[in-house]
Order: structure tokens, then sequence, then C-alpha cells
């Protein structure tokens, strides 16, 4: 990996919003009891969505949505492109969804000659830059201001204009747009209702404008209810930005009068996920971007710099757990540290799981450098061989990281003599008093 | 009285052997039976964290056959005892693995919650800011760690408080990772020294004569960016007057 060109600027953004989570968290006094209920519902619906999904089927077609399912990304972008034919769709207004950058959604409509835009802020400077986000919150976090300016073709950097200028130019997306896509946030299985979280209400305008709204949603999103709802709704916002709600929260329960809403539930991976043991607690991940905005290697690097669609550490641990050869790497790029799994709003074990894809890594990837551990191991369990030759054992660690400290750090300087030897030289003293006394 | 197996970690043997002649004059001090253990090397960290399971079940189990006749397995060491505590259940058998887990500590956690120190005949005239490593703060809960809602506790700042004429600095973003993470820094390493950089400029604006963590890994990492940087293991500052 690579910093990111401006670090010390980045580190900077993405620590303040984990200090305004910080804050936001603090304020609440059973945050910790909301974080393992949370956790514990999660892990109660993973391990039955045969039954959830089919109760919030059955309800959320009783409300007259309709559903579909897609097994990957190739049925999901199918199923859409069906809906937007049907419809003679053209134009379309896309709220915020990871899954749709999950299914490649944008290319593919793009290429069959569909226009597709963007309309959450971030997410249309990163389309407008011809650039993936970089963030699953902040779309556009590794943008300077003066970079959106440029990007929008303005002069001024000033935030406010620049969010106005973006304001009246979607304005007349939205006017003319035939279908809006969104994500899902939650779906309410015992009322066959979805839930969308949105800051700037892009959904809400997208969705009352058009005559079709096509949600699309991975099959882990599902609640049990209401009441399960309000537990996630007052942890989201708090981790994600360190705001208490989200300006919109918008709840779809039936279509309005002579439009429709088409629900695509996707796996497209999730169930294979779900029966490794070691990684279905990513499942329960609600999308705050609390990991990446703590990850100190993340905040160092940026979202650019993780292979996988979604970044920072949850997105190591969803890309190992789909194909560990390819994604396997991202397992290494963290120190460990832990900070991820204490401020996930959902308790994934996210620095443990990342230990595991290594462990499964290296049964499937030999490397050249595999030769130090196989020598530093021959040493470590010959303590005779370790302890005989001092001099040997001594330079263990010393030769293990030379290589790749040598350059731009000084190695640690060897003690004159090593604890053994102080050790055996104390105990040997200590021998002779007691002889001494013995005398 | 109980008899403690001393566990010196490889690097501190070979690079901090004063760290560990300070666990063993503190054991010793107050009353334990200490006792080294020769046939010890290494606890299998770098292996486990490497990716290379086999390997670290072996030296798992090459540890447990040299510690488990202790009362107590002591180190000066977060992050490897973290290894025996909690993530031997990997890689022991679950009675060998329950068996080590609740009779090893880290020597602050030692002298804090079983040895109950609450005085210390230790004197140091300087000032000290303490860098609170990832493993010890945030796996053995040596503090609490400021992502939690938890009312604030620190064990390390609760026995440093006990030395006379000690000073403790602020050091900002203390729980902040340093960047070594094991073979990360040998992995990621422009990263990796740009955390450690972070840090001793952190430090630098602390204003404190000495730099002072529970993890020699972490410092050695530190010092190995800057050479000549003050650094201390907590325990030689706790065995300062022993």
């Amino acid at each position: 990996m690579k910093l990111f060109h401006d670090s010390n600027w980045l580190n900077s953004a993405l620590w303040y919003v984990r200090q305004k989570r910080d804050n936001a968290s603090k304020l609440v006094p059973e945050w910790e009891e909301l974080r393992e209920a949370a956790s514990n519902i999660k892990a109660h619906t993973i391990t039955h969505l045969d039954y959830y999904l089919e109760e919030f089927e059955k309800n959320a077609l009783k409300n007259g949505i309709k559903v579909h399912w897609a097994i990957d990304a190739k049925e999901h972008n199918k199923i859409v492109e069906k809906i937007l034919k049907k419809h003679k769709a053209k134009k379309i207004v896309k709220s915020k969804s990871m899954l749709t950058e999950e299914c490649g959604l944008n290319s593919y409509l793009e290429k069959k000659g569909y226009e597709v835009i963007d309309t959450d802020l971030g997410e249309r400077i990163v389309q407008l830059a011809k650039q993936r986000p970089s963030h699953i919150v902040l779309p556009a976090i590794h943008l300077k201001k003066e970079e959106v300016a440029k990007i929008f073709h303005e002069n001024s950097s000033d935030p406010t204009y620049l969010t106005q200028v973006a304001r009246k130019s979607l304005r007349k997306e939205f006017e003319t747009a035939d279908a809006a896509i969104t994500g899902v946030n939650f779906a309410i299985a015992n009322e066959g209702a979805i839930v969308v979280c949105t800051n700037e209400g892009n959904a809400d305008l997208g969705v009352a404008l058009a005559k079709v709204h096509i949600a699309v949603m991975g099959i882990e999103k599902i609640v049990p209810s209401f009441e399960d709802l309000a537990i996630f709704l007052r942890l989201l916002a708090r981790s994600a930005t360190g705001q208490a709600i989200t300006t919109y929260t918008s709840i779809f329960k039936k279509p309005a009068p002579k439009k429709e809403i088409h629900l695509i539930i996707v796996d497209n991976g999730r169930s294979d996920i779900l029966q490794k043991d070691e990684f279905m607690n990513a499942l329960k991940c609600i999308r705050c971007g609390a990991c990446m905005n703590t990850c100190p290697v993340f905040r160092r690097v940026g979202g650019y710099e993780y292979n996988y669609v979604i970044p920072g550490p949850i997105g190591s641990n969803l890309g190992t757990s789909r194909n560990i050869k390819e994604f396997g790497k991202l397992g290494f790029a963290s120190t460990l540290c832990g900070s991820c799994d204490n401020v996930c709003p959902v308790k994934i074990n996210l620095h443990e799981q990342l230990l595991a894809t290594r462990f499964q890594y290296k049964e499937l990837v030999k490397e050249p450098k595999d030769i130090f551990y196989k020598v530093a191991f021959w040493l470590l369990k010959n303590p005779s061989i370790f302890k005989a030759s001092l001099t040997l054992a001594k330079y263990m660690p010393y030769f293990l990281y030379k290589k790749a400290w040598g350059k731009k750090r000084v190695s640690p300087k060897l003690a004159k003599k090593s604890f053994t030897q102080i050790y055996e030289e104390l105990k040997g003293k200590n021998e002779q008093k007691k002889d001494f006394r013995k005398n | 009285m109980a008899k403690v197996g001393l566990f010196i970690p490889c690097f501190v043997n070979s690079f901090y052997p004063d760290v560990g002649v300070a666990t063993l004059k503190l054991l010793e001090y107050f009353g334990y039976e200490v006792e080294y253990p020769k046939e010890q090397t290494c606890c299998g960290q770098p292996f486990y964290n490497s990716g290379f399971m086999k390997e670290a079940k072996e030296l798992a189990k090459k540890f447990f056959n040299e510690f488990n006749k202790y009362d107590f397995i002591v180190a000066p060491s977060a992050s490897c005892i973290s290894l025996v505590k909690i993530h031997y259940k990997k890689l022991l058998p679950k009675e060998e693995f329950e068996l080590l887990s609740k009779k090893s500590f880290e020597i602050i956690e030692f002298l804090h919650d079983i040895v109950k120190v609450k005085e210390l005949p230790s004197r140091f005239p300087h000032s000290i800011a303490l860098h609170l490593s990832c493993h010890g703060l945030r796996e053995l809960e040596l503090a609490t760690p400021n992502e939690l809602n938890l009312p604030y506790n620190n064990k390390v700042l609760n026995l440093l408080n006990l030395v006379k004429d000690i000073k403790i600095k602020n050091l900002p973003f203390a729980q902040e990772c340093c960047g070594f993470g094991g073979t990360f820094s040998v992995n990621e390493s422009e990263v990796s020294i740009a955390m450690g950089k972070d840090k001793i400029a952190n430090f630098k604006k602390s204003g404190a004569d000495f730099l002072v963590g529970y993890d020699s890994s972490c410092l050695m990492h530190l010092a190995s960016i800057e050479p000549n940087l003050p650094i201390k293991h907590v325990v030689q500052i706790l065995a300062s007057g022993l």
C-alpha cells in the first residue's frame, strides 16, 4: 500500500469524523448495550434468513411491492434492465447504494445506453470525476474543495456555493428522470417495508418524482420489526457521522397510486460467507463506515489502496471472505490494532477475522519470504541450538527484520549481555550466597 | 509463596534485557519465587500473525510444556501475553488453553490486579508520556479504550502514580497505533514508518523527557525510526528504586 499523496490532510479529515462519532456516542449512556443488542439481533436474523426473508416477501407482496430475487450481480443487473425496459425508462436517478457498486450496475446500464445520474453529492462528484467511491459513507472524502471546484468547472471553491451548483444541476435531472434506484438500509420483515436513510433527501425526491422506484438490497439487510429498527437507527448515524439520526429516514411500504416499487433481493456470494463460521459476522455490517474513520492505516492510505469495492477493515473482511486468493493480501494490510472492533456498532470482530484470513491465505499462497519463517521456526523450536549458539539466537530477530528494516530504519542494537546471561549470573551469585550461608 | 514462571519474549531477551531484569526485581520485591525456564524461546506470535498456523501451534505447545507447571506466568510484553491469554484458544486443546489463559499475566496487570500494589519505593524524577499499545489496551484492557462509552480506568497510570517525583504529561493520540504491527512493519513499511513518525511527533508535542510503554516491540519500532528516542518500559520506572 502507498500513503495517500496528502496523508496528513486525509488523516485529519477522517479523524474529525471519528471524533464526531465519539462525541455523539458518549452522549448515549446505554451506547454499549445498544451495540450489544444490535449485534445480537443481527446474529439472530442472519442465521434465520430463510424465515425472515420469506416473511418479508409475503408482507411486501401484500403491500403491493414487486419482489425479485437475484442470485448474483449479473442477474441483479438484468432484472434492473428488464424493469427499465418495461417502463421505457431511459434516464435514471440513483441514490447511494454500495450494492450497485458491488454489482457494477452503472457501467452495465451505461453500456446499454441508459443515462445514470448519481444524486448523492459525494457520489455525483466521483461520478463526474470518473472515479469510484473511496469511502462508503463519504465517497469523495479524498477530494479537496478546490478539486471539486475543478470537477464542476467552477472558479469558486466555497463549499456552500458548490453544493448549490450541484443542487441546481441535479434538480433538473430529478425532474426529467424516468426511474429512481435506491439502496436499502433496513428491510422490516413483519411489515414488508424498506427503510432508506440519507442526509440529502435525494432518495425521497427521486422516488417522489419518477414513476418507478427500484430498490436493491443484500439478503442481510433484514431486521425482524420496527422495534429492532429503533436500535439500529440510534446507532447508524451516530457511528457514521456523529449525527443523532440521518436527516431523512424514509420508510417505503407501498407504491403511490399509479406507481410501482420493485425490490431486488440479492445474494451475490452472501450465502457463501454465511457458511464460513469465521467470516459470517461480516454480514452484520450496517455500512456506517466507522471502521474506516478509525483505522490508522485507512486514514493514511485512503480507499483506493484496497482492491475490493468496499475499502477499509470491513471491506478487507468482505473481500477476503469472497475470494482469498484475489483479496487475501488485504488481511495483512492491518496492524491488528483492534480499534475497528470497538467502534463497530454491531460489534463485528473485524481484526480477529482479518487474522483468520491470513491463515487461509498462507495455506493457498507460498511466497519466497516464507523461508525466513521456516528458518526462525527451526531455531525457536530447538532451544538447545537456540541457546547454545547464543550469537545465532541473538541475531534471530535481527536477521528476520533487517532486510525490510534496514532501508529507512536503524536496526535495534543487541545488548552486550542477553537476559538469559544476566539471569544465569544473578542466579550463580545467589547460589554462592546460599552455599556461603550453609557453610 | 506462589511460584512465577518468568516469560521473557525473545526480542526482549536480546535487545532489552534491562526490561527483563526490572520485571524480575519487581516480582521478587513482592515476594514471589521466580523461575526463568531456560528452554523458552518464543510464544509464536510472529508466526501466528503471519498466517503460519502449524508453526504457531507447535510453539504454543512448547510454551505450554515449559510454563504450565507454574502458578503464574508473567511477562513484560502485552502483545505476547495477549497471544497466550486470548489467541492460544486457536492453537491449543481447550483444556490446555484454559489452564494457561487464567494464569498468564502481563506484568502491569499482575501487579495491579493480583499483587494489588498500593505502594512502591521507586523514585523517577523525570517527566514521561505514556503510549498505550494496542494489544494491552484493547485486548488486555490495561486502560479503557477511548472508542468505548465506559468509565475510564488506566491500570498503567494507577501504578506509575505510585512512583515518587514522576511527572506524567499528556501524550496526544496516546491510544493510536504506533504502526509496528509485527510483520506489518515489514509488509507495509511505508505506512508503518509514517505512523511511527506521527507517534514520535506527538511525543515531542508532549514535552516529556521519556516515551514510556508496556510493549518493547512498539518502542523498538519507534527507536528504529529515531535512534536517540528516549524510550523506557513501564517496569524500568516501577523498579527504579529497587
